[in-house]
Protein backbone atom coordinates (compact mmCIF):
# COMPACT_ATOMS: atom_id res chain seq x y z
CA UNK A 1 0.00 0.00 0.00
CA UNK A 2 1.82 2.82 -1.12
CA UNK A 3 1.24 5.88 -2.97
CA UNK A 4 2.78 7.53 -6.51
CA UNK A 5 3.77 10.80 -4.82
CA UNK A 6 5.54 12.18 -7.90
CA UNK A 7 2.31 11.88 -9.79
CA UNK A 8 0.41 13.07 -7.11
CA UNK A 9 2.42 16.20 -7.03
CA UNK A 10 1.99 16.64 -10.48
CA UNK A 11 -2.34 17.45 -9.37
CA UNK A 12 -1.28 20.36 -7.35
CA UNK A 13 -0.60 23.64 -9.07
CA UNK A 14 1.14 25.60 -6.48
CA UNK A 15 3.75 22.75 -6.07
CA UNK A 16 5.26 24.48 -9.05
CA UNK A 17 5.57 27.84 -7.16
CA UNK A 18 8.84 28.93 -5.14
CA UNK A 19 8.83 30.65 -1.61
CA UNK A 20 11.73 33.08 -0.96
CA UNK A 21 13.21 31.90 -4.37
CA UNK A 22 13.21 28.32 -2.95
CA UNK A 23 10.84 25.33 -4.03
CA UNK A 24 8.18 25.73 -2.10
CA UNK A 25 7.99 22.81 0.44
CA UNK A 26 4.62 22.73 2.35
CA UNK A 27 4.31 21.38 5.76
CA UNK A 28 1.33 23.63 7.47
CA UNK A 29 -1.19 20.89 5.97
CA UNK A 30 -3.21 21.08 9.54
CA UNK A 31 -3.68 24.54 9.16
CA UNK A 32 -5.01 23.81 5.52
CA UNK A 33 -3.79 21.80 2.88
CA UNK A 34 -2.93 22.72 -1.10
CA UNK A 35 -5.83 22.38 -3.66
CA UNK A 36 -5.37 19.94 -6.52
CA UNK A 37 -6.35 20.53 -9.93
CA UNK A 38 -9.63 18.85 -10.09
CA UNK A 39 -10.92 21.12 -6.82
CA UNK A 40 -9.91 24.29 -8.49
CA UNK A 41 -11.86 23.23 -11.77
CA UNK A 42 -14.58 21.68 -10.24
CA UNK A 43 -15.22 25.74 -8.35
CA UNK A 44 -14.34 27.05 -11.37
CA UNK A 45 -16.72 25.04 -13.54
CA UNK A 46 -19.44 25.87 -11.31
CA UNK A 47 -18.41 29.29 -10.94
CA UNK A 48 -17.90 29.47 -15.25
CA UNK A 49 -20.59 27.26 -16.28
CA UNK A 50 -23.49 26.47 -14.05
CA UNK A 51 -23.93 29.73 -11.64
CA UNK A 52 -27.19 29.66 -10.14
CA UNK A 53 -28.85 29.83 -6.60
CA UNK A 54 -30.03 26.35 -5.80
CA UNK A 55 -33.54 25.33 -4.49
CA UNK A 56 -34.75 28.16 -6.27
CA UNK A 57 -34.91 29.03 -9.74
CA UNK A 58 -37.57 26.28 -12.12
CA UNK A 59 -35.16 27.06 -14.62
CA UNK A 60 -32.57 24.53 -15.94
CA UNK A 61 -29.08 25.94 -14.86
CA UNK A 62 -31.05 26.31 -11.01
CA UNK A 63 -31.30 22.70 -11.38
CA UNK A 64 -27.96 21.83 -12.61
CA UNK A 65 -26.59 23.96 -9.49
CA UNK A 66 -29.08 22.11 -7.43
CA UNK A 67 -27.55 18.69 -8.67
CA UNK A 68 -24.14 19.59 -8.11
CA UNK A 69 -24.45 20.93 -4.74
CA UNK A 70 -26.61 17.90 -3.77
CA UNK A 71 -24.46 15.67 -5.03
CA UNK A 72 -21.77 17.00 -2.52
CA UNK A 73 -24.29 16.36 0.22
CA UNK A 74 -24.21 12.58 -1.44
CA UNK A 75 -20.74 12.59 -1.24
CA UNK A 76 -19.98 13.42 2.32
CA UNK A 77 -22.78 10.92 3.10
CA UNK A 78 -20.73 8.38 2.01
CA UNK A 79 -17.74 9.52 2.85
CA UNK A 80 -18.80 8.99 6.43
CA UNK A 81 -21.10 6.82 6.18
CA UNK A 82 -23.88 8.39 7.62
CA UNK A 83 -27.08 7.13 7.15
CA UNK A 84 -28.77 9.63 4.88
CA UNK A 85 -27.95 12.48 3.45
CA UNK A 86 -30.39 14.85 5.48
CA UNK A 87 -27.78 14.45 8.37
CA UNK A 88 -25.39 16.58 6.24
CA UNK A 89 -25.07 20.18 6.99
CA UNK A 90 -23.05 22.23 4.71
CA UNK A 91 -21.54 24.94 7.30
CA UNK A 92 -18.81 27.76 6.76
CA UNK A 93 -16.02 25.22 8.53
CA UNK A 94 -15.86 23.20 11.49
CA UNK A 95 -15.61 26.34 13.73
CA UNK A 96 -19.42 27.30 12.45
CA UNK A 97 -20.26 23.73 12.93
CA UNK A 98 -18.70 23.24 16.20
CA UNK A 99 -20.52 26.21 17.25
CA UNK A 100 -24.16 25.53 15.55
CA UNK A 101 -24.18 22.08 17.85
CA UNK A 102 -23.15 24.22 21.45
CA UNK A 103 -25.51 27.09 20.52
CA UNK A 104 -28.55 25.05 19.28
CA UNK A 105 -28.58 22.35 21.56
CA UNK A 106 -26.54 23.72 24.54
CA UNK A 107 -28.22 26.75 24.71
CA UNK A 108 -31.72 25.05 24.74
CA UNK A 109 -30.87 22.12 26.51
CA UNK A 110 -28.54 23.04 28.92
CA UNK A 111 -29.09 24.03 32.71
CA UNK A 112 -27.46 25.16 35.40
CA UNK A 113 -25.38 22.40 37.58
CA UNK A 114 -25.26 20.22 34.29
CA UNK A 115 -21.99 19.03 33.33
CA UNK A 116 -19.76 19.73 29.77
CA UNK A 117 -17.15 17.06 29.14
CA UNK A 118 -14.25 18.56 27.43
CA UNK A 119 -10.37 18.21 27.19
CA UNK A 120 -7.02 20.19 27.55
CA UNK A 121 -6.31 18.63 24.27
CA UNK A 122 -9.20 20.75 22.15
CA UNK A 123 -8.54 23.93 19.63
CA UNK A 124 -10.15 26.53 21.08
CA UNK A 125 -13.09 25.84 18.40
CA UNK A 126 -13.70 23.09 20.17
CA UNK A 127 -14.14 24.10 24.07
CA UNK A 128 -14.65 28.20 23.17
CA UNK A 129 -18.17 27.39 22.61
CA UNK A 130 -19.32 25.20 25.28
CA UNK A 131 -17.27 27.60 27.35
CA UNK A 132 -19.68 30.58 26.25
CA UNK A 133 -22.73 27.87 26.61
CA UNK A 134 -21.14 27.19 30.29
CA UNK A 135 -21.43 30.80 31.04
CA UNK A 136 -24.76 31.96 29.87
CA UNK A 137 -26.49 28.55 31.18
CA UNK A 138 -24.70 27.66 34.44
CA UNK A 139 -23.46 24.54 32.98
CA UNK A 140 -19.84 23.52 34.36
CA UNK A 141 -17.03 22.92 32.34
CA UNK A 142 -14.80 19.48 32.88
CA UNK A 143 -11.47 18.87 32.05
CA UNK A 144 -10.61 15.18 31.18
CA UNK A 145 -7.28 14.52 32.80
CA UNK A 146 -4.66 14.04 30.12
CA UNK A 147 -2.00 11.19 30.71
CA UNK A 148 1.46 11.71 31.24
CA UNK A 149 2.25 11.52 27.20
CA UNK A 150 -0.72 13.94 26.72
CA UNK A 151 -3.21 11.56 25.81
CA UNK A 152 -6.80 10.94 26.72
CA UNK A 153 -7.62 7.76 28.13
CA UNK A 154 -10.99 6.06 29.09
CA UNK A 155 -9.73 5.29 32.24
CA UNK A 156 -9.41 9.19 33.09
CA UNK A 157 -12.63 9.89 30.78
CA UNK A 158 -14.05 7.41 33.68
CA UNK A 159 -13.15 10.20 36.54
CA UNK A 160 -15.16 13.31 34.68
CA UNK A 161 -18.29 11.27 33.57
CA UNK A 162 -21.12 11.59 35.91
CA UNK A 163 -24.89 11.31 36.00
CA UNK A 164 -24.33 15.27 35.34
CA UNK A 165 -23.11 14.86 31.96
CA UNK A 166 -24.66 16.28 29.70
CA UNK A 167 -22.32 16.97 26.88
CA UNK A 168 -18.60 15.84 25.77
CA UNK A 169 -17.40 17.68 23.25
CA UNK A 170 -14.05 15.95 22.42
CA UNK A 171 -11.25 16.12 19.48
CA UNK A 172 -11.06 12.77 17.20
CA UNK A 173 -7.50 13.89 16.38
CA UNK A 174 -5.53 16.34 18.35
CA UNK A 175 -4.27 19.14 16.16
CA UNK A 176 -1.09 19.85 18.03
CA UNK A 177 -0.12 16.24 19.67
CA UNK A 178 -1.80 14.04 16.66
CA UNK A 179 -3.06 11.79 19.21
CA UNK A 180 -6.41 9.82 18.55
CA UNK A 181 -8.89 9.99 20.79
CA UNK A 182 -11.09 6.89 21.91
CA UNK A 183 -14.43 8.15 20.35
CA UNK A 184 -16.02 4.89 20.18
CA UNK A 185 -15.59 4.01 23.30
CA UNK A 186 -16.15 7.52 24.83
CA UNK A 187 -19.71 7.71 23.11
CA UNK A 188 -20.47 4.37 24.43
CA UNK A 189 -19.99 5.56 27.83
CA UNK A 190 -21.14 9.05 27.56
CA UNK A 191 -24.41 7.54 25.82
CA UNK A 192 -25.09 5.25 28.93
CA UNK A 193 -25.14 8.74 31.07
CA UNK A 194 -27.82 10.20 28.29
CA UNK A 195 -25.15 12.91 26.83
CA UNK A 196 -24.54 13.56 23.79
CA UNK A 197 -20.91 13.68 21.61
CA UNK A 198 -20.38 16.17 19.23
CA UNK A 199 -16.65 15.07 17.65
CA UNK A 200 -14.22 17.67 16.33
CA UNK A 201 -12.95 15.61 13.16
CA UNK A 202 -11.07 18.42 11.60
CA UNK A 203 -7.79 16.51 11.79
CA UNK A 204 -9.52 13.30 11.44
CA UNK A 205 -11.39 13.06 8.36
CA UNK A 206 -8.88 14.22 6.04
CA UNK A 207 -6.44 11.47 7.24
CA UNK A 208 -8.17 8.73 7.75
CA UNK A 209 -11.59 6.81 6.93
CA UNK A 210 -14.46 7.91 9.33
CA UNK A 211 -17.49 5.83 10.11
CA UNK A 212 -20.13 8.10 11.79
CA UNK A 213 -22.24 4.80 12.60
CA UNK A 214 -19.35 2.85 13.65
CA UNK A 215 -18.58 5.83 16.23
CA UNK A 216 -22.04 5.91 17.25
CA UNK A 217 -21.40 9.99 17.96
CA UNK A 218 -23.73 12.55 17.74
CA UNK A 219 -22.20 15.18 15.96
CA UNK A 220 -19.03 15.57 13.97
CA UNK A 221 -17.67 18.14 12.27
CA UNK A 222 -14.61 19.07 9.74
CA UNK A 223 -13.85 21.64 7.43
CA UNK A 224 -12.94 21.19 3.46
CA UNK A 225 -9.77 23.41 3.56
CA UNK A 226 -8.31 20.54 5.35
CA UNK A 227 -8.77 17.81 3.08
CA UNK A 228 -8.31 19.70 -0.33
CA UNK A 229 -11.20 21.55 -0.77
CA UNK A 230 -11.68 25.29 -1.01
CA UNK A 231 -11.98 28.03 2.52
CA UNK A 232 -15.25 28.35 3.49
CA UNK A 233 -17.08 25.25 3.40
CA UNK A 234 -17.21 22.77 6.25
CA UNK A 235 -19.82 19.67 7.52
CA UNK A 236 -21.92 19.16 10.22
CA UNK A 237 -22.73 15.61 10.40
CA UNK A 238 -25.62 15.30 13.09
CA UNK A 239 -27.48 11.90 14.06
CA UNK A 240 -31.18 12.69 12.37
CA UNK A 241 -33.30 12.56 15.19
CA UNK A 242 -31.18 14.94 17.14
CA UNK A 243 -29.99 17.21 13.98
CA UNK A 244 -33.85 17.52 13.31
CA UNK A 245 -34.76 18.15 16.72
CA UNK A 246 -32.92 21.03 17.57
CA UNK A 247 -32.93 24.81 16.65
CA UNK A 248 -31.67 26.55 14.16
CA UNK A 249 -29.99 29.39 15.25
CA UNK A 250 -29.48 31.49 11.98
CA UNK A 251 -32.58 32.61 10.03
CA UNK A 252 -33.77 33.72 6.89
CA UNK A 253 -34.24 32.35 3.17
CA UNK A 254 -34.32 28.90 2.55
CA UNK A 255 -35.00 27.02 5.65
CA UNK A 256 -38.34 27.84 6.51
CA UNK A 257 -41.30 25.89 5.94
CA UNK A 258 -44.50 28.64 6.25
CA UNK A 259 -43.70 32.19 7.61
CA UNK A 260 -45.91 34.36 9.52
CA UNK A 261 -45.89 37.55 10.86
CA UNK A 262 -45.36 36.10 15.00
CA UNK A 263 -45.07 32.45 14.17
CA UNK A 264 -42.76 30.57 12.00
CA UNK A 265 -41.98 26.89 11.19
CA UNK A 266 -38.80 25.28 9.89
CA UNK A 267 -37.90 23.00 7.17
CA UNK A 268 -36.49 20.22 7.73
CA UNK A 269 -32.83 19.61 8.69
CA UNK A 270 -30.62 19.64 7.25
CA UNK A 271 -32.15 22.34 5.29
CA UNK A 272 -33.18 24.32 8.45
CA UNK A 273 -29.70 24.77 9.44
CA UNK A 274 -28.82 26.31 5.96
CA UNK A 275 -30.30 29.83 6.17
CA UNK A 276 -29.37 31.92 3.26
CA UNK A 277 -27.62 31.26 -0.34
CA UNK A 278 -25.37 27.99 0.45
CA UNK A 279 -21.40 28.27 -0.10
CA UNK A 280 -22.04 26.25 -3.18
CA UNK A 281 -19.15 26.89 -5.04
CA UNK A 282 -17.39 25.77 -1.57
CA UNK A 283 -19.56 22.13 -1.34
CA UNK A 284 -19.04 21.68 -4.72
CA UNK A 285 -15.09 21.69 -4.60
CA UNK A 286 -15.69 19.92 -1.28
CA UNK A 287 -17.43 16.81 -3.36
CA UNK A 288 -14.47 16.77 -6.03
CA UNK A 289 -11.82 16.97 -2.90
CA UNK A 290 -13.45 13.97 -1.73
CA UNK A 291 -13.66 12.01 -4.79
CA UNK A 292 -10.00 13.08 -5.53
CA UNK A 293 -8.85 11.53 -1.60
CA UNK A 294 -10.81 8.52 -2.83
CA UNK A 295 -9.19 7.59 -5.75
CA UNK A 296 -5.95 7.63 -3.67
CA UNK A 297 -7.22 5.88 -0.79
CA UNK A 298 -7.33 7.15 2.72
CA UNK A 299 -5.23 4.47 3.90
CA UNK A 300 -2.74 4.84 1.57
CA UNK A 301 -2.66 8.20 2.77
CA UNK A 302 -2.57 7.48 6.51
CA UNK A 303 0.16 5.11 5.63
CA UNK A 304 2.26 7.58 3.90
CA UNK A 305 1.97 10.21 6.15
CA UNK A 306 3.31 7.68 9.22
CA UNK A 307 6.13 6.45 6.92
CA UNK A 308 7.02 10.61 6.77
CA UNK A 309 6.74 11.10 10.02
CA UNK A 310 8.28 7.85 11.10
CA UNK A 311 11.62 9.23 8.73
CA UNK A 312 11.25 12.67 10.23
CA UNK A 313 11.63 11.80 13.65
CA UNK A 314 14.60 9.80 13.20
CA UNK A 315 16.20 12.24 11.29
CA UNK A 316 15.33 15.32 13.69
CA UNK A 317 16.24 12.61 16.99
CA UNK A 318 19.93 12.16 14.75
CA UNK A 319 20.19 16.20 15.17
CA UNK A 320 20.01 16.29 18.90
CA UNK A 321 19.02 19.19 20.84
CA UNK A 322 15.45 18.69 19.53
CA UNK A 323 12.11 18.05 21.69
CA UNK A 324 9.45 16.43 20.25
CA UNK A 325 6.22 16.64 22.18
CA UNK A 326 4.54 13.72 20.65
CA UNK A 327 6.74 11.50 19.81
CA UNK A 328 4.10 8.68 20.08
CA UNK A 329 1.79 9.68 17.25
CA UNK A 330 0.72 7.52 15.09
CA UNK A 331 -0.69 10.88 12.44
CA UNK A 332 1.59 12.99 10.27
CA UNK A 333 1.91 15.92 13.14
CA UNK A 334 4.89 16.26 14.61
CA UNK A 335 5.35 18.72 17.64
CA UNK A 336 8.60 20.13 18.60
CA UNK A 337 10.71 22.73 19.47
CA UNK A 338 14.64 23.75 19.01
CA UNK A 339 16.09 23.08 22.32
CA UNK A 340 17.54 26.73 23.40
CA UNK A 341 15.66 28.45 20.05
CA UNK A 342 12.23 30.17 20.03
CA UNK A 343 9.86 29.16 17.78
CA UNK A 344 9.16 32.11 16.25
CA UNK A 345 12.97 32.62 15.76
CA UNK A 346 13.07 29.33 14.25
CA UNK A 347 10.37 29.42 12.17
CA UNK A 348 12.06 32.20 10.38
CA UNK A 349 14.83 30.38 9.42
CA UNK A 350 12.50 27.67 8.01
CA UNK A 351 10.80 30.15 6.12
CA UNK A 352 14.21 31.75 4.39
CA UNK A 353 14.81 28.00 3.47
CA UNK A 354 11.54 27.77 1.64
CA UNK A 355 9.61 26.12 4.17
CA UNK A 356 6.58 26.15 5.83
CA UNK A 357 6.33 25.24 8.99
CA UNK A 358 3.36 26.41 12.32
CA UNK A 359 4.80 28.24 14.81
CA UNK A 360 2.71 29.70 17.51
CA UNK A 361 0.16 28.47 20.03
CA UNK A 362 -2.11 26.30 17.56
CA UNK A 363 -5.24 28.04 18.47
CA UNK A 364 -4.54 25.48 21.80
CA UNK A 365 -3.68 27.72 24.67
CA UNK A 366 -4.32 25.22 27.43
CA UNK A 367 -2.62 22.18 25.86
CA UNK A 368 0.16 24.89 25.66
CA UNK A 369 0.19 25.61 29.03
CA UNK A 370 0.11 21.99 30.21
CA UNK A 371 3.31 21.38 28.05
CA UNK A 372 4.67 24.56 30.03
CA UNK A 373 5.56 26.24 26.60
CA UNK A 374 4.93 29.61 25.23
CA UNK A 375 4.67 28.06 22.40
CA UNK A 376 5.53 25.18 19.90
CA UNK A 377 6.79 24.12 16.11
CA UNK A 378 4.55 22.20 14.14
CA UNK A 379 5.39 20.25 11.12
CA UNK A 380 2.33 18.37 9.47
CA UNK A 381 2.73 16.13 6.45
CA UNK A 382 0.10 15.19 3.81
CA UNK A 383 0.03 12.82 1.00
CA UNK A 384 1.83 15.29 -1.68
CA UNK A 385 4.59 15.31 0.88
CA UNK A 386 8.04 13.58 0.15
CA UNK A 387 10.83 12.22 1.74
CA UNK A 388 13.05 14.79 -0.20
CA UNK A 389 10.81 18.04 1.23
CA UNK A 390 11.49 15.82 4.83
CA UNK A 391 15.04 15.70 4.03
CA UNK A 392 14.94 19.54 3.12
CA UNK A 393 13.38 20.41 6.41
CA UNK A 394 15.85 18.31 8.92
CA UNK A 395 18.53 20.45 6.84
CA UNK A 396 17.10 23.50 7.68
CA UNK A 397 16.64 22.31 11.45
CA UNK A 398 20.06 21.76 11.69
CA UNK A 399 21.08 25.03 10.48
CA UNK A 400 19.27 26.83 12.45
CA UNK A 401 20.26 25.19 15.25
CA UNK A 402 24.01 25.64 14.08
CA UNK A 403 23.02 29.47 13.43
CA UNK A 404 21.24 30.10 16.60
CA UNK A 405 24.13 28.20 18.26
CA UNK A 406 26.98 30.65 16.67
CA UNK A 407 24.75 33.71 17.71
CA UNK A 408 23.97 32.25 21.17
CA UNK A 409 26.67 30.83 22.59
CA UNK B 1 16.42 34.89 0.53
CA UNK B 2 19.63 33.84 1.75
CA UNK B 3 21.44 32.71 5.49
CA UNK B 4 23.19 36.39 4.88
CA UNK B 5 19.80 38.13 4.88
CA UNK B 6 18.93 36.01 8.42
CA UNK B 7 22.32 37.50 9.82
CA UNK B 8 21.57 40.86 9.16
CA UNK B 9 18.11 40.27 11.20
CA UNK B 10 19.95 38.71 14.07
CA UNK B 11 22.98 41.01 14.08
CA UNK B 12 25.24 40.51 16.95
CA UNK B 13 23.59 43.77 19.03
CA UNK B 14 20.10 41.94 18.74
CA UNK B 15 21.68 38.69 20.27
CA UNK B 16 23.35 40.97 22.52
CA UNK B 17 19.94 42.40 24.29
CA UNK B 18 18.49 39.02 24.26
CA UNK B 19 21.19 37.68 26.36
CA UNK B 20 21.98 40.13 28.13
CA UNK B 21 18.75 42.52 28.49
CA UNK B 22 19.09 45.97 29.92
CA UNK B 23 16.29 47.57 32.05
CA UNK B 24 14.91 43.96 32.99
CA UNK B 25 12.72 43.22 35.41
CA UNK B 26 9.27 45.12 36.80
CA UNK B 27 10.01 47.73 40.04
CA UNK B 28 7.25 47.53 42.21
CA UNK B 29 7.88 51.58 43.32
CA UNK B 30 5.61 54.44 42.90
CA UNK B 31 5.25 56.03 39.95
CA UNK B 32 5.56 53.34 37.66
CA UNK B 33 3.36 53.16 34.95
CA UNK B 34 2.38 49.34 33.22
CA UNK B 35 1.26 48.01 30.04
CA UNK B 36 1.05 45.02 29.01
CA UNK B 37 0.71 43.54 25.64
CA UNK B 38 -0.16 40.24 23.77
CA UNK B 39 0.61 39.15 20.62
CA UNK B 40 -1.71 35.87 20.58
CA UNK B 41 -1.18 34.09 17.70
CA UNK B 42 2.65 34.05 18.66
CA UNK B 43 2.77 33.63 22.61
CA UNK B 44 4.91 37.21 23.05
CA UNK B 45 3.84 38.83 26.00
CA UNK B 46 5.67 41.83 27.54
CA UNK B 47 5.19 44.12 30.18
CA UNK B 48 6.07 47.57 29.95
CA UNK B 49 6.95 50.02 32.70
CA UNK B 50 7.38 54.06 32.16
CA UNK B 51 8.50 56.34 34.93
CA UNK B 52 7.62 59.95 33.77
CA UNK B 53 8.97 63.73 35.37
CA UNK B 54 8.79 66.79 34.57
CA UNK B 55 7.83 65.36 31.00
CA UNK B 56 10.79 62.92 30.27
CA UNK B 57 11.18 59.44 30.60
CA UNK B 58 13.29 59.07 33.33
CA UNK B 59 13.37 55.08 33.85
CA UNK B 60 11.56 52.44 31.41
CA UNK B 61 11.39 48.61 32.52
CA UNK B 62 10.26 45.40 30.51
CA UNK B 63 9.74 41.83 31.44
CA UNK B 64 8.14 38.96 29.57
CA UNK B 65 8.75 36.17 27.18
CA UNK B 66 8.71 36.07 23.53
CA UNK B 67 11.10 35.26 20.46
CA UNK B 68 14.66 36.40 20.25
CA UNK B 69 13.50 39.87 18.23
CA UNK B 70 10.80 40.71 20.65
CA UNK B 71 12.41 40.48 23.68
CA UNK B 72 15.67 42.35 22.32
CA UNK B 73 13.75 44.99 20.77
CA UNK B 74 12.06 45.86 24.38
CA UNK B 75 15.48 46.12 26.12
CA UNK B 76 17.10 48.33 22.95
CA UNK B 77 13.59 50.52 22.96
CA UNK B 78 13.94 51.19 27.00
CA UNK B 79 17.91 51.92 26.55
CA UNK B 80 16.86 54.35 23.03
CA UNK B 81 13.93 56.13 25.24
CA UNK B 82 15.42 56.63 28.41
CA UNK B 83 15.86 60.23 29.31
CA UNK B 84 13.98 61.35 26.44
CA UNK B 85 11.12 63.67 26.66
CA UNK B 86 7.60 62.36 25.80
CA UNK B 87 7.58 63.60 22.50
CA UNK B 88 10.87 63.10 21.60
CA UNK B 89 10.48 59.45 22.58
CA UNK B 90 7.20 59.27 20.08
CA UNK B 91 9.37 60.80 17.19
CA UNK B 92 11.92 58.32 18.05
CA UNK B 93 8.82 55.57 18.41
CA UNK B 94 7.25 56.72 14.96
CA UNK B 95 10.55 56.71 13.08
CA UNK B 96 11.37 53.45 14.36
CA UNK B 97 7.92 52.13 12.92
CA UNK B 98 9.50 53.70 9.50
CA UNK B 99 12.70 51.75 9.72
CA UNK B 100 11.20 48.42 10.64
CA UNK B 101 9.18 48.35 7.62
CA UNK B 102 11.82 49.25 5.88
CA UNK B 103 10.85 52.89 4.77
CA UNK B 104 13.04 56.03 5.10
CA UNK B 105 13.38 57.40 8.63
CA UNK B 106 15.02 59.94 9.80
CA UNK B 107 18.68 59.33 10.52
CA UNK B 108 19.41 62.64 12.25
CA UNK B 109 17.27 61.24 15.44
CA UNK B 110 18.79 60.05 17.92
CA UNK B 111 17.79 56.45 17.69
CA UNK B 112 20.24 54.24 20.23
CA UNK B 113 20.50 50.92 18.95
CA UNK B 114 17.36 50.84 17.04
CA UNK B 115 18.06 50.62 13.83
CA UNK B 116 19.73 47.13 13.43
CA UNK B 117 16.26 46.18 13.26
CA UNK B 118 15.79 47.26 9.78
CA UNK B 119 16.66 43.68 8.58
CA UNK B 120 13.27 42.74 10.28
CA UNK B 121 11.98 44.63 7.19
CA UNK B 122 12.69 41.66 4.94
CA UNK B 123 10.64 39.22 7.35
CA UNK B 124 6.96 41.11 7.63
CA UNK B 125 6.13 38.35 9.68
CA UNK B 126 7.94 39.81 12.44
CA UNK B 127 7.24 43.28 12.57
CA UNK B 128 4.98 42.57 15.08
CA UNK B 129 7.23 40.62 17.53
CA UNK B 130 9.84 43.96 16.85
CA UNK B 131 7.08 46.61 17.57
CA UNK B 132 5.16 45.23 20.83
CA UNK B 133 7.41 46.95 23.62
CA UNK B 134 7.41 50.16 21.52
CA UNK B 135 3.65 49.92 21.74
CA UNK B 136 3.29 48.73 24.79
CA UNK B 137 5.80 52.32 26.12
CA UNK B 138 3.62 54.22 23.47
CA UNK B 139 0.64 53.54 25.03
CA UNK B 140 1.89 53.62 28.77
CA UNK B 141 2.70 57.14 27.60
CA UNK B 142 -0.54 57.97 25.83
CA UNK B 143 -2.12 56.61 28.88
CA UNK B 144 -0.64 59.14 31.34
CA UNK B 145 -0.95 61.90 29.27
CA UNK B 146 -4.48 61.78 29.53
Amino acid sequence: MSIDVNRIREDFPILKEKMNGRPLVYLDSGATTLKPQAVIDAVNCYNTKTTSNVHRGVYQLSNDATELYEGAREKVKQLINAKTSSEIVFTKGATHSLNLVAQSFGLYHLKAGDEIIVSELEHHSSFLPWQHVARVTGAILKFIPLDSAGHITIENFKKVLSEKTKVVAINYVSNVMGYESPIKEITALAHEVGAIVSVDAAQAVPHMKIDVQDLGCDFLSFSGHKMCGPTGVGVLYGRYDLLNSLEPIEFGGEMIDIVGETTSTWKDAPYRFEAGTPVIAGAIGLGAAIDYLESIGFDAIAQHELELRQYAVSELDKLGGITIFNRDAQTGIISFNIDGVHPHDAATIYDAEGICVRAGHHCAQPLMGWLCQPATLRASFYLYNTKEEVDAFVEATRKGKEFFDGVFF
Amino acid sequence: MSFSNLEQLYRQVIMDHYKNPRNKGLLQEDGYHEVHLKNPTCGDDITVQVKVEDGKLVDLRHQGTGCSICCSSASVMTQTLKEKTLDEAQNITNNFYELVKGNEYDEDLDMGDSPVYQGVSKFPARVKCATISWKAAEQAINELKK
